[in-house]
């Protein structure tokens, strides 16, 4: 080995080095740090949505480009914890579409958005699949599925899902709850990860959001009465730090419009309960 | 000055992989850590993963090892297809490897009905979860000892034939013992990735308290509701990782092979 230098040229040596690289990155953070050039004719909206909206905000992207020339829609679709985290941890964003009325407080109220307003509604079902179609047909025949699948209590479709199964004591019997909990294989992340599982078959049974079930035709869906249920309210709002607050204003406006309305409706929503 | 742009490319590397680590615990308070250590989930979780982890990368060593001989040893362009066709787990992203998982071994699998035809399946049991790191983890292994093994001098092997030791006396008497290192390091490896596997479990075992829910799990299960206790069980699963890592590290520097031995 020729290019062994002595052991002790080489520790300083490294330390050198590694503190020239550091002054290499930070001159590289000021160059972005300095003022960006005058905005290109080409604007980019950055919407983050829950990731249940993916299949309609992508359609309502399409419409609202074709009415806005030049314009770049930047989707980011994840959990709306996921989007939260990122929205705290200050992620540059325009709108931001939450699937619970929770996460869109915390960011009101520390201050990234601001007037939010609800613009979808989403109703939980039952899906059940193809094997055990026969044997459900209610939600009180829950209690006897051996395979059910439902959320984790972190996420929203979960906290519905007990709640769901808390309303339906007084009219399925005080032990309904924890029968249906007896035989819960898994509570997944997410609801797609719910809906999986039925799909499949691993799981007979599975709650997840009308939107999600409309998307798998196979699967039986068994709703569940209104007295028991616990509608999803979708709550929409421009950042207060937003690049470009005009066009996520139109953006909130179009979602909101009658054609946005109608879109979402294909895909399952529910309207917003129009305020008085 | 030919080595300092060496070193300096190198320190780049350096720095950007030590920082996030460096900020997952820089940013975490004292305070965090202990209420995220009394997190419910974490003590199941972490003994889940020990357990589920020690069982698949002892399969993993147990039935890989010959695998790994075979490979290194075996001539022919099938032999190099198959070797490759192992590396697959690797590369697939998680979710997809969990989705495989089920279509082989779900209640609808391609092989359940044949095994099962009552319709049992492993799918939401802790056995699934070892499956899925198996599956993920054990090409590390594989790929670390066929290394090993191909570094192992086959004039050693040659004698060893010479003097009339059978396949398995050479196998276990000279090629083990000399390429030990390395399955050693292949053996840390995939049990490292068995520990932080993520996606195939959450897709084929699910995540269920106590009995599929891994450490990996758990974090995330935290994440949903809790940024700060998702990183006091970071924390937690990096100093697991690192002491058992820097473990084998010291169990290696006892038992050099002849290849490493400094000039």
């Amino acid at each position: 080995m020729t290019f062994h230098h002595s052991n002790r040229s080489r520790v300083p040596f490294a330390l050198r080095a590694f503190i020239l690289a550091l002054l290499a990155f930070s001159t590289a953070c000021k160059k972005t740090e300095a003022p960006a050039p005058a905005q290109a004719k080409a604007e980019t909206l950055v919407v983050f949505a829950a990731a249940s909206l993916r299949e309609s905000f992508a359609a309502l992207g399409e419409d609202f480009k074709r009415t806005h020339t030049g314009l770049q829609i930047t989707f980011n679709f994840a959990g709306t914890q996921e989007l939260r985290t990122q929205v705290e941890q200050g992620a540059a964003v325009d709108a931001f579409a939450s699937a619970d009325q929770r996460h869109m407080q915390e960011l009101v109220r520390a201050g990234h958005l601001a007037d939010p307003t609800t613009f979808a509604r989403n109703e939980p079902v039952l899906v059940v699949s193809r094997e055990a179609a026969s044997s459900i047909h209610a939600l009180a025949d829950l209690a006897a599925a051996q395979r059910i699948v439902i959320g984790t209590p972190e996420v929203p479709i979960g906290r519905y899902t007990l709640q769901i199964l808390d309303r339906a004591v007084p009219s399925l019997g005080a032990d309904f709850r924890s029968k249906v909990e007896a035989h819960v294989l898994s509570r997944e992340l997410n609801v797609r990860q719910v809906l999986t599982k039925v799909k499949l078959g691993e799981a007979q049974a599975g709650i997840v959001y009308r939107t999600d079930a409309l998307t798998t035709p196979e699967l039986t869906v068994v709703p569940i009465a209104p007295d028991i249920n616990v509608i999803a309210e979708y709550p929409i709002a421009v950042a207060v730090k937003a690049p470009h607050p005009s066009m996520g204003r139109e953006w909130v406006a179009y979602v909101r419009s009658a054609a946005g309305q109608a879109t979402l409706a294909r895909a399952g929503f529910l309207p917003p309960v129009s305020s008085p | 000055m030919q080595r300092s742009v060496l070193v300096v490319l190198g320190a780049l590397l350096a720095a950007f992989l030590a920082l996030p680590v460096i900020a997952l615990f820089a940013t975490a308070t004292f305070a965090d850590l202990s209420n995220g250590l009394r997190h419910p989930l974490v003590w199941p979780a972490l003994r889940l993963s020990l357990l589920t982890t020690s069982i698949s990368t002892t399969t993993a060593v147990l039935l890989g090892t010959p695998l790994a001989w075979t490979l290194a040893t075996a001539r022919g362009r099938v032999f190099g297809l198959l070797e490759t066709l192992f590396q697959v787990p690797i590369v697939v992203p998680p979710a997809v490897a969990g989705i495989a998982l089920l279509l082989a071994f779900g209640r609808r699998g391609l092989i359940t009905s044949a095994l099962c035809p009552d319709g049992c399946s492993i799918t939401f049991t802790t056995g699934a979860v070892v499956l899925a790191e198996l599956f993920v983890s054990a090409p590390f292994f594989v790929q670390a000892a066929t290394s090993a093994f191909r570094r192992v001098d086959s004039q050693l092997v040659l004698v060893a034939q010479t003097f009339g030791a059978s396949p398995l006396r050479v196998f276990f008497r000279v090629a083990i013992p000399l390429a030990l290192p390395g399955l050693v390091a292949g053996a840390a490896m995939s049990w490292a990735r068995a520990l932080g596997e993520f996606g195939a479990t959450l897709m084929f075992a699910g995540n269920l308290e106590g009995r599929t829910q891994t450490l990996p799990l758990a974090i995330y299960t935290a994440l949903e509701a809790d940024l700060r206790a998702a990183q006091a069980l970071s924390i937690g699963l990096v100093i697991v990782a690192l002491a058992l890592l820097l473990f084998v590290r010291a169990t290696l520097r006892g038992s050099r092979a002849p290849w490493e031995a400094p000039p």
